[in-house]
């Protein structure tokens, strides 16, 4: 059996919009390529608008016009069956929620709110499981105890419950046909600190027991120490640095890193933290050569004209002139 | 401006065939000004005669011709319908805008108002005020009564706009700085409410346009000064159907389901032009 | 207090204040009159061929409490509540000494049947059509019912339904173009009756339907395409549930609120294409009662009908606020 569930190959998204006969191009994704192993926690992360969100649609297959994929492949592999997420959508969508699933940003409203919750789950999960009603229901209310949710929520509205338990529920929901791969996109943005590590360690507990792989996108560094085994380092729509996070953490090897990384509190720490100088780029009229160098300490001449290719290096991949000179400055 | 009209006109079909259409009705309307006789008088020409090269859309029983009727009809029935248009925007936006910045009580107070006029049924209302006015209603007096009836729903469009800017940074900063209520809702506020009123304006032109053309159809307007509804009307007396003196009534209304089209692809394509959402998917599709 | 009694609580309120506004209203333009409408009435009554000294007395006492013309105004004011609330407008004066209120409970029905019929089949029509073309945009068919609902919607009731009358009443002579029914027949549940109310009320309604359905069909499919992006929905997509379940349950009943409340607020517009349908139908509603009463100078009729359609849309709009709680699961258990 593969070890890897997912492989990201030269993955290229843009934006195109034809707007009175002006044509734009937005590089969201932008020659991305990745693999994430069995059982594995991978975690995407970058600013706001650095194009980690559009990433993880694309690889989702969710995207939709003006945002098109033109260039490289998404393949999953489930129990040796591979799946070209772009070139079977039949295939793709019988997978859904069966072997792939998601948990969403903004996840307060992913509930229908005109519907009980109960219906979400049959209309999800019913014709995954192969059950009868009975065993089908028996089996939701089992998984919903072992998440720490009182089955008679299923007869609830979204409205009647709390932020916290509509959280657990997409996360019962994306987890109840035991799926071999999760996205999870911002899973924990909208919550206050304490659901929020409450929502992480659970996520953890369920994914080591079901021996799911998950995609973890988030800007929160410190989620990123918490919960992931791999983190990717997003910055206008490229991939810049990426390895085992512990690795990350302590030698970035990548300036974009090493800021991210050192800009985080520390406890017993009084420093002030540098702030980065400019505006993440418009993704519309990005940099010549290393998107990074207008904002880059290190920028040399190089690095205006030539982009560095995600080469590996020690534990990881980077993409940068300087990698070796990051750790010293 | 004058650059959205001409990117209007090239990218956008719609536009285009509303904009030409609305302006052929429009050039038709303003030549009753060189009309050979005055549109008012009555029996100068041989009636009921069917169009030919003399008379091109026919003359009326009441010996009029329908061509150059029409063309003065036209110009009042705009007419009203623009007054109407003005003083209607005229009470949206001040009841809107107010209710919409002031928010909390007054906004409730204001919006309850606001929806009880809606719940009124306009037509019977109307009629009422047209029934106990009788001989001293004119034209004016009925556009501002249809004014009175006519900014409702446009009111509660215009407040959403401006609860939302209520609360953005720039309205903070004006507050901040001593700017009057006035004067903040005119200077900063009124720039980002304009598409709406824009937009709303010309739904409000087709609303009153109908209108007129309902009361002058049935002759509850001054039945003399020529209009669509009112040669409809007028028709109707002379049973011009039953006398087979079909062009007093079909050029009449192929006239007005013209126009009607022309400022509804108007007010479409300009409302597409100003709704975010829709552009976007047009500009992915 | 707060959710389900609160939402009632208001919605009640609503239902009084537009009564009152609406009533309060048509007092005041009554004020409006340069003549004296009770002499004026009383002069046209024995045009109509009242001469019994009572009868006229009757009149006058009916038509000054109506237009408030003894005591204060305020009283004057109240007077004509009390006539309002007891349901009471006097005599007709065209059709004398019929009282006015038993000629609008005569017509009622008819009004009440044909608006409530055309209502149903423009709303579900309109938003059918729309959801599917919100959904569907790519789908040629919907794009072409869409441009022909949607040219026909800012187009006059009255112009329509003229069309409808000249092709199917002259051109193709296939439909009665006046009346409720045939006139030599019993009413009743007989199957011939109810033949000739479907047939005389075919033109009608298809009049209402032709003029509303377009700002259904505008106002729901611009819902739908703004609803397809929201959460709920596009999780459901990747969740693989079914597309067809994904637009009935998760788009389109969605869509559904506001287009009920939508629905609440438009009661007061259709009923003004009512008007001027039934009286182009020669159709026995309260509509053509109305116009009827103007064309005769019959002041108590006009105010009747007036009083009672004001009253009865807020009757109308109040049901549908009643329904509303039942589909929205946020308003019933807050």
């Amino acid at each position: 059996m593969n070890a890897d569930v997912l492989k990201v190959e030269g993955l290229k998204a843009y934006y195109q919009m034809n707007y009175f006969g002006v044509r734009r191009e937005v590089r969201a994704v932008d020659d991305v390529s990745l693999t994430i192993r069995r059982n594995e926690i991978y975690g995407i992360a970058g600013e706001s608008s650095s194009g980690k969100s559009s990433l993880i649609k694309t690889i989702a297959g969710a995207i939709t016009p003006p945002l098109r994929v033109v260039d490289g492949s998404v393949k999953f592999d489930f129990d040796g069956r591979t799946l070209d997420v772009y070139a079977e959508p039949q295939a793709m969508k019988g997978a859904r929620w069966q072997n792939l699933s998601y948990i969403m940003q903004g996840s307060m409203n992913v509930l229908n709110p005109v519907r009980k919750v109960k219906h979400a789950f049959h209309d999800f999960a019913f014709k995954h499981m192969g059950l009868s009603e009975r065993d089908f229901w028996a089996k939701v209310e089992q998984h919903l105890q072992r998440i720490g949710l009182d089955p008679r929520v299923l007869e609830s509205y979204p409205h009647q419950l709390s932020g916290g338990m509509r959280q657990r529920l997409t996360i019962a929901l994306a987890t109840v046909c035991e799926p071999d791969f999760i996205i999870a996109d911002e899973p924990t943005t909208a919550l206050d600190v304490l659901v929020q590590q409450d929502v992480l360690a659970l996520i953890k507990d369920v994914q080591r027991r079901m021996g799911a792989s998950i995609i973890f996108v988030t800007h929160d560094m410190t989620v990123h120490a918490a919960i992931a085994d791999r983190i990717g380092i997003v910055y206008a729509g490229r991939l810049v640095e990426e390895g085992p996070t512990l690795d990350v953490f302590r030698r970035p090897q990548h300036p974009y890193t090493a800021h991210l990384i050192g800009s985080l509190p520390r406890i017993g720490d009084s420093r002030k933290r540098s702030a980065l100088p400019g505006k993440p780029p418009n993704l519309a009229d990005p940099p010549s050569g290393c998107r990074f160098h207008p904002r880059c300490p290190l920028a040399i001449d190089k690095c205006k004209t030539d982009n560095p290719a995600l080469l590996p290096r020690q534990t990881g991949r980077v993409a940068c002139w300087r990698a070796g000179e990051v750790e010293a400055a | 401006m004058f650059k959205i009209l001409r990117d209007l006109l090239r990218y956008n079909i719609e536009f285009t065939i509303g904009f030409v259409l609305t302006l052929a009705i429009f050039l038709f309307a303003l030549a009753h000004f060189w009309a050979p006789l005055p549109a008012e008088a009555i029996y100068l020409l041989p009636p009921d005669m069917p169009p030919s090269a003399q008379y091109w859309l026919g003359t009326t029983s009441r010996g009029q011709d329908v061509l150059w009727q029409m063309s003065a009809a036209i110009w009042n029935t705009m007419l009203f319908g623009l007054t109407v248009t003005i003083l209607s925007r005229l009470l949206a936006v001040a009841v809107g805008m107010l209710s919409g910045y002031l928010g909390g009580k007054w906004d409730q107070i204001l919006m309850t108002i606001n929806d009880t006029m809606i719940a009124l049924p306009n037509i019977p209302i109307l009629l009422l005020v047209y029934f106990v006015m009788r001989d001293s209603m004119s034209w004016p007096v009925l556009a501002a009564t249809a004014a009175l009836l006519g900014w409702n729903y446009d009111a509660r469009l215009i407040r959403s706009v401006t609860l939302s800017l209520r609360n953005r940074e720039f309205t903070r900063h004006a507050v901040f700085a001593g700017m009057s209520v006035p004067q903040i809702l005119m200077r900063q506020h009124l720039p980002y409410v304009m598409p709406v009123i824009f937009f709303t304006a010309m739904n409000n032109l087709i609303w009153a346009i109908g209108l007129e053309v309902t009361l002058s159809v049935l002759g509850f307007s001054d039945i003399n000064r020529p209009t669509i509804g009112g040669m409809i009307y007028w028709a109707n007396q002379h049973q011009a159907i039953i006398a087979g003196i079909w062009w007093w009534i079909a050029f009449p209304i192929i006239a007005i389901v013209l126009l009607f089209l022309g400022l509804f692809l108007l007010a479409i394509s300009v409302n597409e032009y100003i709704d975010p959402r829709s552009r976007l998917s047009r500009m992915g599709a | 207090m707060d959710g389900f009694p609160k939402y009632l609580l208001r919605r009640l309120l609503q239902f009084f204040l537009v009564i009152f506004l609406g009533v309060s209203g048509t007092f005041f333009i009554t004020k409006l009159s340069p003549v004296d409408p009770v002499e004026q009435s009383l002069s046209l009554m024995t045009n109509f061929g009242a001469t019994d000294p009572r009868a006229v007395e009757l009149m006058r006492q009916a038509l000054a409490e109506l237009y408030g013309l003894q005591g204060s105004i305020f009283e004057q004011y109240l007077a004509f509540w009390g006539r309002v609330l007891r349901g009471d407008f006097g005599p007709s004066l065209s059709s004398f000494p019929t009282p006015v209120m038993s000629l609008i409970m005569s017509a009622l029905p008819w009004t009440v049947g044909l608006l409530t019929l055309a209502l149903i089949i423009t709303w579900t029509l309109g938003n059918l059509l729309g959801a599917l073309a919100g959904y569907y945009r790519t789908n040629t068919l919907l794009k072409l019912s869409g441009a022909v609902v949607m040219a026909l919607h800012p187009v006059p009731a009255y112009i329509v339904g003229l069309v409808l009358l000249l092709v199917f009443g002259f051109i193709f002579p296939v439909l009665p173009i006046s009346g409720g029914a045939q006139m030599n027949l019993q009413p009743g549940l007989s199957l011939d009756y109810i033949r000739s109310l479907i047939q005389h009320g075919t033109l009608p309604a298809l009049t209402l339907v032709l003029v509303g359905i377009g700002s259904w069909f505008i106002s729901m499919r611009s819902l739908v395409s703004n609803i397809v992006t929201d959460d709920h929905v596009v999780y459901a997509e990747l969740g693989g549930v079914s597309s067809g379940k994904i637009f009935s349950q998760y788009v389109a009943r969605n869509a559904l609120l506001p287009q009920l409340t939508g629905l609440a607020l438009s009661l007061g517009s259709v009923f003004g294409g009512a008007v001027i349908t039934e009286f182009l139908y020669n159709y026995p509603g309260v509509g053509r009662l109305l116009i009827q009463g103007i064309y005769r100078g019959d002041y108590s009729l006009v105010l009747g009908v007036t009083t009672m359609s004001i009253v009865a849309v807020a009757v109308a709009v109040f049901i549908i606020d009643l329904i509303y709680p039942l589909i929205d699961p946020r308003v019933r258990l807050g």
